[in-house]
């Protein structure tokens, strides 16, 4: 045992390990909050768009010899204006449209790389995560990305909880909710942009999912189910690097599996105390 | 009854339209004070569009909607038909309930201890204190329903609108919710705004009844509209009892 903490600490004495454990557990927390109302709200579906778009925007900026994270960001920002637009109020159908959009871009992509460099390691790295993606800057836009979410989160907590709990309402009352679904699709793109190099592309929108979904098991309150999503998202996310270090497993996959064993614990105890409170 | 009968709202020849097709043409009422008015029709009849013009929701195509009184559309306490996503919804009561006092006043993120304190009043009201600290998705049918009703009396002053708030519920149930709206009428001098597919109930309690197939087929009291010739013709189309 002890054995696996000094490898475990000599891992986190790398420059790159550390930013990828900075950069990956702030990218989780955010995308679990974001998660909780969207997957409420039925719309997690954005997430996973908006990956495969940022997928298709990384491998043509990396074409193009452009920075990859100037090029993808407000790629992805638009992508998802438009994916929260159609999802909405398309005659196509909502999840239509969205594959519609996603699996475009996924080509685009895939087209881009191969009339280049062929799929080399990049690109997969772009699919399933790495550790040593990470640059200063990454970590630095993933610090002030998770400031941004925390602090709209914090202030605007309940007016989120109304316009996740029912829209028309809401809107009855007077709060703008399409700025709110706008400010969510918004953060969302940018979370999925810094997010997917650690993660990978294939594998960031179960970031979104997962944590909230796990915590629904659980608790009943929005607040609970929140907090617990948050906390959830950071044990989550570090485990999943320790393991990414311990066995050398392709970071996003091991941050994943371990949201996966969450989900099937929190299952089995949110079974297990209703039938308690039932019988 | 109210002795001082005041125009709340107004609806000047309002034209509504839902997805591109007329749904209701040249509509024009008005609501007063102490009202209890039921707005029956068929599916399809521009009912709910209209609930939700009434709140601002959505822009008529023509004509006008006047709030007078000291009314607007955010001092309208709404109880909208349930959604899909409510069913599986982590909140507890207080939560539900407390989400009505957003619209009050300046923006503050949190809620300040008159909202609590009016939200607990509510809460008593309808009879759900015990439950406040419940989750909502564990909860009856009509449960929810007194839930979302304190919830849109937390943000009502003077009115409430309520879009079929007895659908899906059992006859017991019903009848409860019923009494519920009542009271609210009666004792608090609440106006009352019910769209509802329940004829005899909407006979029953109503003041006032608008009955709409895409335009204005008859607005008056209940006491007119029981001589009117619509009725038979709306008992015919919901071929029921």
């Amino acid at each position: 045992m002890s054995n696996i903490f000094s490898t475990l600490a000599q891992y986190f004495s790398y420059k790159f390990v550390l930013s990828a454990l900075i950069v990956g557990a702030l990218v989780s927390l955010c995308a679990s909050l974001l998660g909780v109302t969207l997957v409420l709200r039925r719309r997690s579906m954005i997430g996973d768009g908006l990956s495969h778009v940022a997928f298709g925007a990384l491998a043509l900026a990396t074409v193009l010899g452009f920075a990859p994270l100037a090029f993808s960001l407000p790629v992805v920002i638009i992508a998802a204006v438009l994916l929260l637009r159609v999802s909405e109020n398309s005659r196509m159908g909502g999840d239509a449209a969205i594959a519609v959009i996603s699996t475009t871009s996924v080509a685009v992509g895939v087209i881009a790389i191969s009339l280049t460099s062929g799929m080399n390691t990049d690109v997969s790295s772009y699919m399933f995560g790495s550790l040593t993606a990470m640059e200063d800057g990454d970590v630095i836009l993933s610090v002030i990305l998770s400031v941004i979410v925390i602090a709209f989160y914090l202030i605007f907590f309940n007016r989120i909880f109304s316009v996740t709990f029912d829209e028309d309402f809401a809107k009855a009352t007077g709060i703008h909710t399409e700025f709110y679904k706008t400010a969510t699709a918004i953060v969302t793109a940018v979370t999925v942009a810094i997010g997917m190099r650690v993660i990978g592309a294939m594998l960031i929108s179960a970031l979104v999912i997962f944590p909230a979904l796990s915590a629904m098991r659980v608790f009943g309150s929005f607040k609970k189910v929140t907090v617990c999503a948050a906390i959830l998202s950071l044990v989550c996310a570090f485990l999943g690097i320790c393991a990414s270090c311990l066995f050398s497993l392709p970071t996003g996959a091991a941050i994943v599996a371990s949201n996966a064993v969450a989900f099937c614990i929190f299952s089995l105890v949110g079974a297990i105390s209703r039938s308690v409170s039932k019988g | 009854m109210k002795n001082i009968q005041t125009h709340q709202i107004e609806c000047r020849g309002i034209t509504l339209s839902y997805d591109g097709r007329r749904v209701l043409e040249d509509a024009s009422f008005t609501v007063d004070s102490g009202d209890y008015l039921c707005i029956v029709g068929e599916n399809g009849s521009g009912k709910s569009t209209l609930a939700k013009a009434l709140l601002s929701l959505k822009r008529p195509v023509s004509g006008e909607i006047i709030f007078s009184d000291g009314l607007n559309k955010e001092k309208i306490g709404y109880l909208p038909q349930q959604t899909s996503i409510q069913k599986d919804f982590p909140a507890t009561v207080r939560e539900v309930v407390l989400s009505g006092r957003l619209s009050k006043g300046t923006f503050k993120p949190f809620y300040s201890s008159e909202d609590k304190s009016v939200a607990e009043k509510n809460m008593e009201k309808l009879g759900i204190s015990d439950i406040a600290k419940k989750c909502y998705r564990e909860l009856s049918g009509g449960q929810k329903q007194r839930v979302l009703l304190a919830r849109a009396l937390c943000s009502a002053e003077k009115m409430i609108l309520l879009d079929e708030p007895t659908s899906g519920l059992d006859p017991a149930v019903t009848k409860e919710i019923y009494k519920i709206i009542e009271k609210l009428n009666r004792e608090d001098g609440m106006t009352v705004i019910m769209i509802s597919h329940d004829i005899p109930s909407s006979l029953k309690y109503a003041t006032k009844i608008l009955h709409l197939d895409r335009s204005v087929k008859f607005f008056g009291t209940k006491d007119e509209y029981l001589r009117s010739p619509d009725l038979d013709s709306l008992r015919g189309g919901e071929g029921d009892e």
